[in-house]
């Protein structure tokens, strides 16, 4: 049967997300936000999830409608600050020791989804060492310099975003579109990704940003390139 | 005497960037050195996010969602330029790839230790982003901040009272009083204002002052300072 991973709709395409599920989603400062997907994912209403977010709380993000919908059981992600003075959901939960946090650095963060779906279960490094962030962790010295070792993140689904697909799964980015999402897609059993549009032909593989191989589901949502 | 504002200390901390740098600016004050460095300079501004040759900002009319810095903000490109995804900017970062990293901080502690990332306001979730991987891994870190805080404290310290961002790494402080240098034995001035004494710049600091012997005068042209 030809390869065909196009799916008519965002619901259809998260539907079977079971409660529990670790869930990637990608984007950083407005690009590469996957927010219908995020949205799907909030009227589908798996419970009890682990988020793997580079902020909980991004204004230009939907993450945060997950967090307020009592869906969100933990958060790993290097941001977890409200823009405003008020508390936002996330840090209203945070206090009153509703969910679960884990402050990661951003590098450490990509590095160890990087890892997840690269099949390597920890690696030592030096960022952290001596912060509150690493206390614990086994530490070992290389080079003279101390380092921490840090474990692997993989999980259930990743939601991407992306500009074009082809029914291969094959993608593009636009510009800072990609930053968490190829390892994401790596690292994830289930990636879907949202995009622009989709294209009947195959895009040429010197225009490929992320093979099909790490794509299980694609949906086209529309709008304009840039918006 | 009159103290810099805060782009004059940008104005300042860029002059010292050399032709053919590769540096990464934070958010804040850090991020408007790149207006600063002269023209004569060759550099290339790395975001996290993985623009490696950030321009100027976008024009209302050109700005674009998908091309933005780490500080969320819709910029342009600079000839040159290139883009990757999260996992290879923080490659580039923790590799030792990048000449300088310019950050903001709270606290330098005269051994080079940096705060930076958690001023433990109460139940403000934390937000590390890549600070921790930049204060770490940068080739060069340097740092700019008020020499006081608001209440009069001192920020130059013997240690710090926050939490650290990393230890042992930060290399100059650039302040509205002074150019500080973070050598083996502590702080060394190398420029500080026209008027200040010596003894009123060591009563702002917490820790011990050393002078360097060609210690000069900390000037800037004249900015306005706009939001």
């Amino acid at each position: 049967m030809p390869i065909d991973k196009r799916i008519a709709t965002a619901a259809e395409a998260l539907h079977d997300t079971p409660d529990g599920a670790c869930v990637f989603i990608s984007g950083f400062g407005g690009a590469g936000f996957p927010n219908v997907l995020i949205r799907a994912l909030r009227d589908c209403g798996p419970r009890e999830l682990t988020l793997v977010v580079n902020s909980a709380t991004h204004r230009y993000s939907y993450t945060h409608e997950l967090i307020e919908a009592g869906m969100v059981r933990k958060v790993i992600c290097s941001a977890a600050r409200g823009h405003s003075k008020d508390l936002s959901p996330f840090e209203e939960l945070y206090r009153d020791g509703g969910i679960e946090l884990e402050c990661v650095p951003q590098g450490t963060f990509a590095e160890r989804i990087r890892a997840g779906g690269a099949g390597i279960p920890a690696f030592y490094t030096p960022v952290g060492y001596g912060t509150d962030l690493t206390r614990g962790k086994e530490v070992r010295m290389f080079h003279g310099r101390e380092h921490v070792l840090e474990q692997a993140i993989s999980g259930d689904v990743a939601l991407i975003r992306g500009d074009r697909a082809d029914r291969y799964g094959n993608l593009t980015f636009r510009y800072a579109q990609a930053n968490f999402s190829p390892a994401m897609a790596t690292a994830a059993r289930c990636t879907v990704a949202e995009v622009r549009m989709t294209e009947d032909a195959p895009i040429p593989h010197t225009e490929i940003d992320l093979p099909g191989v790490f794509v299980k589901r694609i949906v086209a949502v529309g709008g304009e390139a840039g918006q | 005497m009159t103290p810099l504002n805060r782009f004059q200390m940008a104005w300042r901390a860029a002059q010292d960037i050399e032709d053919g740098m590769v540096v990464n600016l934070g958010i804040g004050i850090p991020v408007l050195s790149g207006d600063y460095v002269p023209k004569d300079r060759d550099v290339f501004i790395q975001a996290e996010n993985g623009i490696i040759g950030c321009g100027p900002l976008a024009a209302a009319a050109a700005a674009d969602a998908d091309l933005v810095d780490a500080g969320s903000r819709r910029i342009t490109l600079r000839p040159g330029a290139a883009i990757v995804d999260s996992t290879a900017s923080f490659a580039m970062i923790r590799g030792g790839h990048i000449d300088v990293t310019v950050l903001g901080a709270f606290e330098v502690a005269a051994n080079g230790d940096l705060a930076n990332w958690d001023m433990r306001t109460p139940n403000k979730g934390p937000l590390v982003g890549g600070a921790m991987d930049l204060a770490a891994c940068a080739r060069a870190v340097w740092v700019i901040m008020e020499h006081n805080t608001r209440q009069g404290g001192a920020r130059l310290r013997e240690t710090c009272a926050l939490p650290l961002t990393a230890v042992r790494c930060v290399k100059r402080v650039y302040t509205d009083l002074a150019v500080v240098d973070v050598a083996p034995d502590g702080f060394v001035v190398r420029e500080m204002l026209d008027g200040i004494s010596r003894d009123d710049l060591q009563s702002r600091s917490g820790a011990r002052l050393a002078f360097a012997p060609d210690c000069g005068v900390l000037r800037a042209p004249p900015i306005e300072e706009t939001k």
